[in-house]
């Protein structure tokens, strides 16, 4: 009963708010879709912990989406030994990185008062998440020796079943206590994603890429003979 | 040909006496609110000095506006993948305390302080943490010292000049110093916009005021280094960057900016120009020594027939058109030629130009008196070799208005001597016709463009300092929301309270 409620229901619930809750803020208050930098009230110590910070969760992230999304690809990258060694070094090393990154930002939170004054309890919030998290994580690739191999045959098949509205928990109850505390934190923050500033991380502005340099509006779409604006 | 029309500006600086009532009309209307008290949308440095931001001229450090390179117009910032990937942290952004911690005081404590020897006092408060502060720096804070050595040495545009230039400015107890009066330029390769990951900075089509829609802006803050002017500022509070409006809700109701309006001095001047789009990127990658005349070589005619079709074609309404034939903007930077942008080596193009001040021209005081003997050269009498005895050299000049081309200032300079000569000889009489003509033909200007130039500079009514185009108020609402639903209630931007709710 309680696996259902935590491995089944309350994913499904996080997903849910996390789609629902965001596409209304940002369709009523897209104002309020913003990074929030503080940068312009404190540099040094955040020139230590954002980058950083941003780097290592990024490439983390990208990697158990990876796995998730692409399993017979993840498996046959992890087939050699020194592949696996490799991952599982580059792994922990990220996982020690972003550690620290975000314990500079939580010091920096609590000592700088300027940055204190622009700091909400929801900021409060997803920073003892992601701070619990990363621990968590850091912790499971530490202890729980190769999660590059055992994570394709427990957690990608319970998300898989999930994505497929045939819920199977048999893969996951069976894991140690702090690998659950791991998921079930990774879809606490998807929960409370779309109530805090984490929504700048569906905003990254890769279409900056292909955009002209210059952007001109029109008040009114132009029709006739008139050109585009310059590069 | 692109006819594009541009709200553009002149700020005539010989006029300007430093009083700094634009900048409080500004701040009452527009920065009056938590996360912007710091911010001077408009503001008055005193030049030479190191302004506000503090050093905001050096592009070694801040890395704004544009450089050619390989053959290429590119930011001097970072390429469009590097924009991307220094997101997390911009190490070219100025902090707050480039700027100035913004504070207010303790006033209550004059009334409850508890008896005691001593007069209470009000302590400075921080407007950011609200805990007592040392104040370190302020608005202006470098007001009429910049001739000083502290800031005036500091100028960025001092390097290039030699020790007797440099001398010559600092001259200890004979300071000299003029005013910049400074807001948004407007200008059409902005390098904000350009900078913008989200595309929330834009330039608006038919007239040319760049804004930042406050609800696309992220606080990617990549506008604010983009900006080699630093006109764009991060509301620390909101996380949005705001900038100089031009007033544009003023404009769409016929009324000039607050800051034009409130001027005392009365030197400031906005009209229509018209330009072609299509050469914008050529006219930016022009070499630095060309950028001043390949800037006014954009700008077209307004009583051209080519260019009226174009610009119909273009979709260019009437009134703009008309606004433009009367533009005393046109006047200054085009047909008289004294008007000069403000930095172009930063290639921005900017619609805001300068007339330079003529401040003191002659030499040095001799017991008491105003030495101009052995002023002449050249067989000029003293008045039009004031130049080459400028207090201020016209290198610094040329630092600051022609990317270093002291030819272009001292053309402006010839010039502005010639209109004074000419109505010396006229009003005063103390001296000959042929003097007069003599400096009109060293400035290369005709009688009838020095009265021009004068009437328009000295005499100039409400309607000729401000010719305001017809904005279509009732169209551009249309980006904000719809009219209907506007209807009988008014007002304009986001209807709900722009501060943090999440």
């Amino acid at each position: 009963m309680l696996d259902d409620v935590l491995f089944v229901a309350f994913p499904y619930l996080a997903f849910i708010t996390a789609v629902w809750v965001g596409v209304y803020r940002f369709r009523n208050d897209r104002f309020s879709y913003s990074s929030q930098s503080s940068q312009f009230l404190e540099n040094r110590m955040l020139s230590w912990g954002s980058a950083p910070w941003h780097y290592a969760i990024l490439t983390i992230l990208m990697a158990h989406l990876v796995a998730l999304v692409v399993p017979s690809i993840w498996a046959s990258v992890i087939s050699a030994p020194i592949r696996l060694y490799t991952l599982e070094v580059t792994g922990l090393s990220l996982a020690l990185m972003a550690t620290f990154a975000l314990c500079v930002l939580v010091y920096r939170r609590l000592t700088t008062h300027r940055v204190r004054t622009v700091t909400t309890p929801a900021d409060w919030l997803l920073f003892s998440l992601l701070l619990a998290q990363v621990v968590l994580g850091f912790w499971v690739s530490l202890f729980f020796r190769w999660g590059a191999d055992w994570y394709l045959h427990t957690t990608v098949p319970w998300i898989g079943s999930l994505v497929k509205f045939q819920p199977d928990t048999a893969t996951v109850t069976t894991l140690p206590w702090v690998v659950k505390f791991h998921i079930l934190g990774g879809f606490a923050i998807i929960a409370v994603f779309p109530f805090t500033r984490l929504v700048h991380a569906v905003i990254w502005p890769i279409t900056y890429l292909w955009r002209p340099h210059q952007v001109v509006i029109w008040n009114r779409k132009r029709t006739g003979t008139e050109r585009k604006a310059p590069r | 040909m692109d006819i594009r029309a541009q709200v553009s500006m002149v700020f005539h600086l010989d006029k300007c006496i430093g009083c700094h009532t634009c900048s409080v009309a500004c701040k009452n209307i527009w920065t009056d609110r938590e996360g912007v008290e710091y911010q001077w949308w408009n503001n008055v440095e005193t030049k030479p000095g190191t302004g506000y931001p503090t050093l905001w001229e050096n592009q070694e450090e801040y890395k704004g506006g544009w450089e050619v390179e390989d053959d290429r117009l590119q930011l001097k910032l970072q390429s469009k993948i590097g924009t991307l990937g220094n997101i997390f942290y911009n190490r070219r952004l100025p902090t707050i305390n480039d700027y100035y911690e913004p504070w207010t005081y303790d006033y209550e404590h004059l009334f409850n302080a508890p008896e005691g020897d001593d007069q209470p006092t009000a302590r400075p408060v921080s407007l950011i943490t609200g805990e007592f502060m040392e104040i370190e720096s302020g608005p202006n804070w470098d007001d009429d010292l910049g001739g000083s050595p502290v800031y005036a040495s500091n100028d960025p545009n001092v390097a290039p000049l030699t020790d007797e230039e440099r001398a010559q400015l600092n001259e200890i107890q004979r300071v000299v110093f003029f005013y910049l009066p400074r807001i948004c330029n407007h200008c059409i390769n902005p390098g904000c916009v350009a900078a913008c990951p989200a595309g929330a900075a834009y330039k608006r089509g038919e007239d040319g005021i760049v804004l930042v829609n406050q609800d696309k802006c992220r606080a990617w803050r990549m506008c604010i280094s983009g900006c080699p002017y630093k006109k764009v500022y991060y509301n620390w509070s909101t996380g949005k960057s705001e900038k100089c409006v031009l007033c544009f809700p003023r404009l769409e109701s016929g009324q000039a900016p607050a800051c034009f309006h409130s001027c005392v001095g009365r030197i400031r001047y906005l009209g229509v120009l018209l330009y072609d789009a299509d050469r914008i990127e050529e006219v930016a990658s022009s070499p630095a020594a060309d950028l001043v005349e390949a800037q006014r070589g954009i700008i077209q005619d307004p009583f051209d027939p080519d260019v009226i079709a174009a610009a119909k074609a273009n979709g260019v309404p009437d009134g703009m058109l008309e606004a433009a034939k009367h533009s005393p903007v046109y006047k200054f930077v085009k047909e008289w030629e004294l008007a000069l942008p403000l930095h172009p080596d930063f290639r921005t193009v900017p619609m805001l130009y300068y007339v330079p001040p003529m401040l003191p021209v002659l030499a040095k005081m001799k017991d008491g008196k105003y030495d101009v003997a052995g002023a002449e050269t050249e067989g000029l009498k003293p008045l039009l070799t004031s130049l080459e005895h400028a207090r201020v050299p016209l290198r610094y000049m040329a630092e600051l208005f022609s990317a270093g081309n002291e030819e272009v200032v001292t053309e402006v300079y010839r010039k502005l001597i010639a209109v004074r000569v000419y109505k010396r000889a006229e009003t005063v009489g103390d001296l000959s016709q042929e003097e007069a003509q003599e400096a009109l033909d060293v400035g290369n200007l005709t009688a009838e463009e020095a009265e021009a130039i004068f009437r328009l500079t000295a005499l100039p009514s409400f309607e000729e300092r401000f010719v305001v185009p017809p904005l279509a108020r009732e169209v551009a609402i249309e980006q904000i929301g719809s009219p209907y639903d506007r209807k009988r209630e008014g007002g304009f931007g986001s209807r709900t309270a722009p501060e943090r709710r999440w």
